[in-house]
């Protein structure tokens, strides 16, 4: 018993979280591993963003319990917290030099001098910053802005690093290299981190476990694997990755009439010239090239499917067979079966 | 060929914009510093009337009658006492009250917002009449705190409004994250809101010791015949001095805004408080 509790860096029980007269979150259970890193992962309104404040403290849910490192923090402000928070537009402070504003939580918590002059530094070279350090977080980029926030946030050695979209200010390319550094950091350090994103690519590649939301709840909590291979709900399909999606049932390698919901992921989807069992004659009504695979509309029994396809591309018009390899079976928007 | 006189058309038009924008400056700058000037001039001449080109001579005198007159030294003396004071309890009253208009929502708050205004919109004379039958049943008349009140009341919308903008513009989550970071809610406003917002209140502090500073009628009201600043000594002056006194009095009068509008700009144009705001 002590061992389980003892490997739990975030507890959330049952948390309720009403604000302006709407309940934002609903009875919301969640458990993160000491040293691990989840994704909040859903649209937004989904109370993903009031999920982490919650965790961070700067709302007290009107029921449940928060539990940080085996602490229940419930009711304790920001302040009083073990945790660390990298904001979305990572609120540095501008009358602050970098220096500075990394080196005000430990300020704050009356450390000697030549103790905040090496944690600071400690922490600016974690994040590559040093050469920025009298400068003020005008003076540099947006990439450098967030490190920044990073080093403010690591430089509190918290028992948990809780990241409100901490990407989604960066333009594309930056936004995967940060990813990256990111979860190497978080590697190394061992740090039990919370993130919140909208961006599936982003939980998909930098989670060890991912809870995608769906209006203030839960819909489903497992491995980025998991997720895709394996949607509970009809909703995380459609929300990760792409998704064919048909109503009726599935059998002997097509779609039937049927009162429940057919979801077939693309890549399941084979098209080739050549008849084999378990296949159906099949029409190309559209390739559109998408960079490092093609995206094949195919019409096959009255039914409009898409194919993403690597090799042997086939030309609009051509007629073949197709054959689905996988098919995820809905019903009541739960996954039932998988074909 | 079209071409060269499209040039000579663009380079007729923007020397005749020059010409046209040096022109407004020149009288801009004659509107506005010409009769200062003028003031200047009157305060260290002995005579100057129509029909002179040149004034009669040079002096000090004017500047050596204020000197000696004890009832002026009494009213610039009075002024520089008063105005700071009312600075003071105005931001008192206003600062605190400044940050409850911008962070908080509560019963009446628009009606308190637009009420400030709307004090300050109708005559102001009509004001301190009543206020003066207040004051005679309270003895305020003709004393210092009665005086006081008086200017408050215009110090007041500069001191709330300015302040309550200036508060609302500090980030929401540069709060939270100093929050986030290990501060008390107390330190976070010493250290984060009160330092961002300081451009606006040192805007406000200046308008505001401006308007005490300069206030007349109200004070003319309530401290004459007892109690004279600076402006309401003006009156005396103009209808009782050589106009050259008056002059000098204006000259006077000028130091402390020209003092203060320097220092001030230095702060929130120059200095590092611009950069937060991220205007330079």
């Amino acid at each position: 018993m002590s061992t389980a509790t003892d490997n739990v860096g975030l507890e959330l029980i049952g948390l309720n979280k009403v604000l302006g007269g709407r309940t934002i979150i609903e009875n919301l259970d969640l458990s993160v591993k000491k040293g691990e890193m989840v994704s909040l992962l859903g649209p937004s309104g989904c109370g993903k963003t009031t999920t982490l404040r919650m965790i961070a403290g700067f709302l007290i849910p009107e029921a449940g319990k928060v539990i940080l490192a085996g602490k229940d923090v419930t009711t304790l402000g920001p302040d009083k917290r073990p945790s660390a928070m990298v904001f979305q537009n990572y609120a540095l402070w501008p009358h602050m030099s970098v220096f500075k504003n990394i080196a005000y939580p430990l300020k704050i918590r009356k450390l000697a001098k030549s103790e905040i002059e090496k944690r600071v530094h400690d922490a600016l070279g974690l994040v590559n910053l040093m050469h920025h350090k009298d400068s003020r977080p005008s003076q540099i980029s947006g990439g450098e802005q967030q490190r920044v926030a990073l080093a403010r946030a690591l430089v509190q050695e918290p028992d948990i690093l809780l990241l409100d979209e901490p990407l989604s200010n960066l333009d594309a390319k930056l936004r995967v290299k940060v990813r990256e550094d990111i979860r190497d950091l978080q590697r190394r350090l061992g740090i039990t981190t919370v993130i919140v994103t909208h961006d599936q690519d982003e939980a998909l590649s930098i989670s060890d476990r991912i809870a995608v939301m769906n209006d203030g709840r839960i819909e489903q909590f497992s491995t980025p694997q998991a997720l895709y291979d394996e949607p509970a709900t009809e909703y995380v399909a459609n929300f990760i990755g792409s998704l064919n999606r048909f109503n009726g049932d599935f059998a002997e390698g097509q779609i039937q009439t049927g009162s429940n919901v057919v979801g077939i992921r693309p890549e399941d989807v084979y098209f080739s010239a050549h008849q084999v069992p378990g296949s159906h004659a099949a029409t190309v009504d559209l390739v559109v090239p998408r960079g490092h695979f093609f995206e094949v509309y195919l019409s096959s029994n009255d039914q409009k499917i898409r194919s993403f396809m690597s090799s042997e591309i086939p030309q609009v018009g051509d007629s073949g067979y197709m054959r689905i390899s996988k098919a995820l079976i809905y019903k009541d928007g739960k996954l039932v079966k998988v074909a | 060929m079209a071409h060269t006189e499209n040039k000579l058309n663009i380079q007729t038009s923007s020397w005749l914009i020059r010409l046209f924008l040096s022109g407004f400056i020149g009288f801009m700058a004659l509107f506005i510093l010409g009769p200062l000037f003028w003031l200047a001039i009157r305060a260290f001449v002995t005579e100057w009337t129509f029909p002179n080109m040149l004034p009669e001579g040079l002096t000090l005198r004017w500047w050596k009658v204020i000197a000696d007159d004890g009832s002026l030294l009494e009213a610039i003396k009075n002024s520089l006492i008063i105005s700071p004071i009312v600075v003071l309890i105005s931001a008192v009253i206003c600062l605190p009250a400044a940050y409850a208009f911008s962070r908080y929502e509560f019963f009446g708050r628009k009606t308190f917002l637009i009420g400030m205004f709307a004090a300050n919109a109708f005559p102001k004379i009509g004001l301190f009449a009543s206020i003066a039958t207040l004051f005679y049943t309270l003895n305020l008349m003709g004393t210092v705190l009665g005086i006081i009140i008086i200017q408050v009341l215009g110090a007041i919308i500069f001191m709330t409004w300015i302040p309550a903008a200036a508060f609302s513009a500090v980030p929401r989550n540069l709060e939270d994250a100093a929050r986030d970071a290990g501060a008390s809610k107390l330190r976070v406003f010493w250290d984060i809101t009160l330092r961002l917002a300081m451009p606006g209140i040192l805007v406000a502090l200046v308008m505001s010791f401006l308007a005490a500073f300069d206030e007349a009628q109200g004070t003319y009201l309530v401290g004459v015949p007892t109690i004279y600043t600076m402006p309401t000594k003006m009156y005396a002056l103009v209808l009782n001095y050589p106009v050259q006194i008056s002059a000098v009095f204006s000259l006077l009068l000028a130091i402390p805004s020209v003092l203060l509008i320097t220092l001030a700009r230095k702060q929130i144009i120059g200095g590092q408080l611009a950069e937060g705001f991220q205007i330079k």
